[in-house]
């Protein structure tokens, strides 16, 4: 152990630059956005579920609503309340949710998750 | 304490019996949970408008078909679904998307004997589409079941969520009623639909049988629009429309030597 002090300064610097990004960002994080209801959605009050649930769930329920739909052909979702909604993005999420720049993008732009539904899936601003 | 193989086996096995036990619990507990708040759980049903059969099928009658018509049964159907014209707007022919189109007699029959052939069928075009086989080899070659015949009304169908775009159907299809999508569609439509998705570029499309609509109690598009030259109905009822029409007048279906069974007669 010749060299102690070298090899202790060395793993200081080298584990100062691996925690670089953690200490250089500490408390410059940014809040987790809150997604914007419209006029619309803010009058119908509940969602086809509690919020809580759509915040968490609404991937899935998309996910089955597709399947159904596209394989079953079963185009009528009846929620737990027994109240029918046509299981359609564009045409039942996007009637109240019609803001997808402040609805959809700005938390899936703060998770960085890019889903492809807009790929072939319209929504209301596109329309000419 | 003196470690004996005896005592140590006893340990390891009780604690995998307790770790399993437990993440068992901690796995089942909220589903058992969620399934006891209230016995009204979400589901699916169809509107009640919506028309149902067990074997759609379309009779074509070839003497009420001209190039108008022809071109008027293409719009009305590529408009309602977001087709994009390649052709016009692109001006990329082969990269062509069509669900239903105009071609010659030799052409879609290729296998009818056609000397001396009567100069009307010579002459005019005649509508093809995919015939939504009863025995649908598109559906045999789709790697991902993205393509499949659906079991209550026997229409062959495509889920665009998961194509992979292998064109193993559209080399399956006798028909080549399947296009591929090799560029973006979006700028090729004159104007987007939003009651109908767009594809994207790399997925295979082709005619649904106007399923949507059907759900909604409408009959396809190219239907509504051909002036009673295109007649829809079920084959597997001896009363519908398109069964009483084929008992009256005889009719052919394209190469049925394949033993695809074709949904689509042409009478000719």
């Amino acid at each position: 152990m010749q060299d102690k002090g070298k090899i202790i300064a060395g793993l200081i610097i080298f584990f100062m630059i691996l925690t670089f990004p953690f200490w250089y960002n500490r408390g410059a994080a940014s809040p987790a956005p809150e997604p914007e209801l419209t006029q619309k959605a803010k009058e119908a009050k509940v969602c086809i579920a509690d919020t809580e649930y759509m915040r968490t769930e609404h991937m899935q329920v998309l996910d089955v609503w597709r399947d159904t739909v596209v394989r079953d052909g079963k185009r009528v979702y009846v929620n737990a309340e027994g109240k029918e909604y046509v299981a359609s993005l564009s045409d039942t999420c996007m009637d109240c949710h019609s803001n997808k720049a402040e609805f959809c993008d700005r938390c899936h732009n703060y998770a960085s998750v890019t889903p492809y539904c807009w790929e072939c899936h319209t929504y209301p601003e596109e329309k000419k | 304490m003196e470690n004996s193989r005896r005592s140590f086996l006893k340990i390891a096995g009780l604690s995998v019996l307790g770790v399993s036990a437990g993440s068992m619990l901690i796995g089942v507990t909220p589903r058992l949970l969620r399934a006891s708040d209230g016995d009204a759980q979400p589901k699916f049903t169809s509107r009640p408008e919506a028309m149902t059969a067990t074997r759609w099928g379309m009779v074509i009658d070839t003497r009420k078909i001209d190039h108008d018509l022809n071109m008027k049964l293409q719009e009305a159907c590529h408009e309602i679904h977001n087709v994009p014209d390649h052709v016009g707007i692109s001006n990329a022919p082969r990269h062509e998307i069509k669900w239903i189109w105009p071609t010659e007699f030799k052409h879609a029959f290729p296998n009818q004997e056609a000397q001396f052939l009567s100069s009307r069928l010579e002459h005019t075009e005649l509508p093809v589409l995919c015939n939504h086989c009863e025995n649908p080899p598109c559906v045999q070659a789709c790697p991902t079941k993205a393509t499949f015949k659906r079991d209550s009304d026997g229409i062959v169908l495509m889920d665009f969520h998961r194509c992979i775009g292998c064109r193993f159907c559209m080399a399956a299809c006798p028909y080549g009623a399947r296009s591929f999508n090799f560029r973006d569609p979006r700028p090729a439509i004159k104007t987007i639909r939003d009651t109908f998705p767009t594809r994207s570029k790399g997925v295979v499309e082709k005619c649904n049988f106007c399923a949507e609509r059907l759900a909604q109690g409408k009959l396809p598009a190219c239907v509504e629009a051909s002036e009673g030259a295109l007649i829809f109905g079920d084959l597997n009822d001896p009363g519908s429309d398109v069964r009483k029409l084929l008992d009256e007048q005889f009719a052919i279906r394209r190469k049925p030597n394949l033993g695809t069974f074709p949904s689509v007669f042409y009478i000719v």
